[in-house]
């Protein structure tokens, strides 16, 4: 496959959040501003771009030479939990400057499901290295995306006339339901 | 039997091999992080409202720590954040400053203050204002849409009647309405201030008495009748010294306006 379609294909019309409905929380959780919703997003393309590669490596040279596929969730879910520990302590020393702008979302991309979806698809889809990485950084570039939209519509919706029912958490879910439609918009592109 | 055993040993080594590279990276990567900064973020009023002029809590703590700050920086924490912060510190908590509140230097609400037009657009003091110099004909009134009530993270203000009013007993002075309101009518105070102007419009009388019932028209009463030169009236307004004040209150009896109050 070509490699720059399944860029385009991975930020767009395989939307983490408008067509596999992965990553939620986050996106519905901390989109009320542009400026966390764009921390977020990149806490979670740094993350998800390292576990794929240690999801690939993990499954690859320990699980399937020993035919123990069935384990893969729980493997997965260790090596992501440790490599967002280990990525924590390395830029607490190393950037300081980053650390603190990722603040409080580094920690908790670990029970992110955007990022345990990528590693297991990874593996269902099969995969190569190269193409798991890339996965993993244009599918989190995709979260990005729709979560800085999300944000800026958000951040509208502050200071516009909405009936008192739709206030909030209603309106936002009708959003992301008219996101999710328009992203489909893409699907004849790739 | 055996493929559970295998199974577990596996996920136990590779949970093991993972342990051992933390336990590495911790001592790798270790900041030497002062717990005293943590304490010092503890006993701070934790509002990140950046009266103490540092970034938020965190930057306060640090420089704290450091030695950069006043252990009594923290405006809302009062004297009790102080006390606290220099007992971590272990030094005195030094002169205790004298509680400030946050006052509203204007009276006209809705039906003293003359308005100019109806105002329907986004509910905020900064555009208002910024529409042909605002909804109230006085352009040194309390606007009434409230910025500060929105921007305040103690919840110690409240708008009635399109008027600020600040709860003394919740306002900490971290001074965040008085950055916010663009007509600069709140004015932080000393809490035992019961007497205040509460009008600081620099119209001479005539445009002064014409757009509102109880601006101050200057006229100097109040300073002729206070026995303490505590009353200045400069721009054409009247404004009380916090220092000289003895908070008699004779000057609010002879205002002709009823802008000086005695609360």
């Amino acid at each position: 496959m070509n490699i720059f379609l399944f860029m385009i294909s991975c930020i767009l019309t395989n939307n983490f959040i408008f067509s596999k409905f992965l990553g939620c929380c986050p996106f519905l959780g901390v989109s009320s501003k542009v400026e966390t919703a764009a921390s977020m997003g990149l806490a979670v393309t740094f993350v998800m771009t390292i576990a794929s590669l240690f999801a690939y490596a993990v499954n690859t040279w320990v699980l399937v030479p020993l035919h123990l596929e069935y384990m893969q969730t729980i493997a997965f879910i260790l090596v992501i939990a440790s490599l967002v520990q280990f990525v924590e302590m390395f830029l607490k020393k190393s950037m300081p400057a980053l650390y603190s702008a990722l603040g409080i979302y580094l920690p908790l991309i670990t029970t992110n499901c955007a990022v345990l979806g990528v590693a297991t698809l990874n593996v269902k889809e099969g995969y190569n290295m190269l193409f798991s990485v890339l996965n993993g950084t244009f599918s989190a570039l995709g979260f990005l995306l729709a979560i800085v939209l999300m944000a800026g519509v958000r951040e509208r919706l502050e200071s516009s006339k909405i009936p008192q029912c739709m206030k909030g958490f209603p309106i936002s879910l009708v959003i992301a339901g008219l996101m999710a439609v328009a992203f489909m918009g893409f699907n004849g592109m790739v | 039997m055996l493929p559970i055993l295998y199974a577990g040993l596996v996920l136990g080594v590779l949970g093991l091999i993972f342990g051992l590279v933390l336990t590495f990276a911790s001592k790798k990567f270790h900041v030497d992080v002062d717990e005293r900064v943590a304490k010092v973020r503890e006993a701070c009023s934790g509002a990140n409202c950046g009266a103490c002029g540092y970034p938020g809590c965190d930057g306060f703590a640090a420089a704290v720590v450091a030695g950069e700050a006043p252990v009594n920086g923290c405006t809302p924490g009062g004297a009790e954040s102080a006390r606290k912060i220099a007992a971590i510190m272990g030094t005195e908590a030094g002169d205790e400053k004298e509680r400030l509140v946050a006052r509203v230097r204007c009276q006209g609400a809705k039906g003293i203050a003359k308005e100019r037009y109806v105002y329907d657009g986004y509910v905020s003091c900064a555009t208002a204002a910024s529409m042909a110099g605002g909804p109230k004909d006085c352009r040194f009134a309390c606007i009434g849409m409230g910025d500060c009530m929105n921007h305040c993270s103690f919840g110690a203000i409240k708008m009635v009647d399109h008027l600020a009013v600040i709860d003394e007993k919740k306002c900490t002075a971290c001074g965040t309405c008085v950055a916010t309101c663009p007509r600069n009518v709140i004015e932080l105070l000393p809490a035992s201030q019961s007497v205040i102007v509460r009008c600081r419009n620099s119209d001479i009388a005539r445009v002064a008495r014409a757009v509102c019932m109880d601006a101050c028209i200057g006229c100097g009463r109040c300073k002729r009748e206070c026995q303490y030169e505590a009353i200045v009236v400069e721009n054409g307004y009247a404004r009380i010294l916090p220092d000289k004040c003895t908070r008699c209150g004779a000057c609010a009896k002879v205002c002709p306006c009823n802008c000086i109050v005695v609360s």
